[in-house]
């Protein structure tokens, strides 16, 4: 497609920036990449997300889209190769519910387990590790969400266990039980051992560092 | 057994029809036999169940969908204090309504439904745009209004004094964003009318196609046309639209319902 402009703005350490990277990677398409500075946020973006003023926002041809999923959705319709979602409705059904999941029951409370303390804590890590079992139930008999090859609940998810394992890592809890969870913690492994994944993924040392000041802002804010 | 009485009624009408009426009024009559035959035949091929509750936001949704298509279906209504086992089997995950059950596949989650029901009844009136720009925005709208608008607003029913101005400006807030991004939206002719009716109308009209009732029990206006003409005029088309009329519950048991759920919430909250 000659001539059109797509630029992708987000932020290096966004795991919502990171699954349009690879659905942009994944199909092969040219993009242009804008690196946004979240404490110093740009013109252009509080122009194309004057809602949420958040990362990532796709331009296209001059056009805005926002929210991750959203995006997504749009990417996999716009160019048909590699497609990311199936024919089928009832298997675009389940991976639309699985991505959701993971955005409504899963994020928060990994969030609360990151930024909580005490009681409050304990009570986070204990719903994030039933609903990361849950969420588990969405390979059963698969070797990816997508089946045989991975497809869009493996992009809006595939981040999730590298992000958690940064959690873990900070505050000292565990939350993907590998004996309990071995299903989804082969699953996390495979998808992201897979070279365009790979790729695209921020190194984690930066990211555990950048988590790290980020939990001692979060943690402090609270006292 | 109920084929050939069919059969023998069909033939015992065309003989009746061949004897009285004339040539294009028996055509159209054996259409019209032919057209309900179909549409039970239809009906039996595409078994679709809704496990609901009645005044269930999210149930409305999928209510609303099935109904603009005229899609035609099974109600079933769920008790919540004593779900049944079928619930629970069909959406173990979150154990919630609504859940539509297709030919005896589930499907939970509203906003996924309403995707599912649109790309599998392909016929008839389309619940999102065919350019995917305008998809992108009809989604984009819709998790605005459920992710922003719905918590709060249901705040706004829950609290009182303070805690209750707190609720009310958030929602003002969100209105007023939501506003700004439909001026452009439903200008373009996106929305609200009678065949432009989809997603974006049934998420709206799920939270406050019930404002009469809601002010009622509130004694506040949430959906005032000065402040927010564009969202005031186009709830007004919502509310017109047939599938929204044939999905209205009772105004009385809404406004009983809404008084219930904010008396013991109220309790509830002064009792903590």
């Amino acid at each position: 497609m000659a001539g059109e402009s797509l630029t992708l703005i987000g932020f290096w350490g966004s795991p919502f920036a990171l699954r349009v990277k690879w659905a942009l990677e994944l199909k092969g398409i040219r993009y242009q990449y804008v690196e946004e500075d979240l404490s110093n946020k740009s013109a252009m973006l509080l122009q194309y997300n004057p809602v949420y003023k958040k990362v990532p926002v796709l331009v296209h041809d001059g056009k805005p889209l926002a929210e991750s999923l959203v995006i997504l959705e749009y990417i996999d319709e716009t160019w048909e190769q590699n497609p990311l979602l199936s024919h089928d409705p009832y298997e675009k059904a389940k991976a639309r519910f699985w991505s959701r999941f993971v955005d409504e029951k899963c994020v928060p409370a990994v969030m609360a387990t990151f930024s909580k303390g005490g009681e409050e804590q304990q009570k986070a890590a204990q719903e994030a590790r039933e609903n990361l079992k849950t969420l588990e139930g969405g390979i059963e008999g698969k070797r990816y969400f997508g089946g045989e090859n991975i497809g869009f609940a493996d992009i809006a998810i595939g981040w999730l266990g590298y992000w958690v394992r940064i959690v873990e890592e900070i505050v000292g809890i565990n939350l993907i039980d590998k004996e309990l969870m071995a299903k989804l913690d082969a699953w996390i492994d495979d998808f992201l051992e897979l070279p365009v994944i790979k790729e695209c993924m921020p190194p984690r040392d930066k990211l555990l560092n950048h988590n790290k000041a980020f939990h001692k802002l979060l943690t402090s804010s609270s006292t | 057994m109920e084929n050939l009485g069919n059969k023998f009624k069909t033939i015992y009408i065309n003989i009746a029809i061949g004897l009285t009426r004339t040539p294009s009024s028996i055509h159209r009559m054996q259409y019209n036999i032919l057209q309900k035959k179909k549409s039970r035949a239809m009906a039996e091929q595409n078994k679709v169940i809704l496990h609901g509750m009645w005044a269930s936001p999210y149930v409305k949704r999928v209510e609303l969908a099935l109904n603009h298509k005229g899609i035609p279906y099974q109600y079933v209504e769920e008790d919540l204090a004593n779900k049944s086992d079928l619930l629970l089997k069909y959406n173990p995950v979150h154990k919630k309504v609504p859940v539509l059950v297709h030919n005896g596949k589930p499907i939970a989650e509203s906003m996924v439904i309403l995707e599912y029901i649109d790309e599998t009844w392909k016929d008839g009136p389309k619940l999102l745009p065919t350019d995917s720009y305008k998809r992108a925005q009809a989604r984009f709208w819709s998790n605005f209004i459920q992710d922003q608008l719905f918590e709060n607003s249901f705040l706004v029913l829950k609290t009182d004094g303070e805690a209750q101005q707190k609720a009310l400006d958030q929602v003002c807030e969100k209105l007023n964003l939501l506003e700004d991004g439909m001026k452009t939206y439903l200008a373009e002719g996106n929305v609200g009318v009678e065949n432009n009716f989809g997603i974006l109308d049934i998420v709206f009209c799920s939270i406050f196609g019930a404002y009469k009732a809601q002010e009622e029990v509130l004694g506040i206006k949430l959906m005032v046309p000065e402040k927010f003409p564009v969202l005031f005029s186009w709830l007004m088309a919502i509310v017109e639209v047939e599938a929204v009329k044939k999905a209205a519950p009772p105004y009385e048991k809404t406004v009983a319902i809404l008084q219930r759920f904010r008396q013991s919430a109220l309790k509830f909250s002064a009792a903590a």
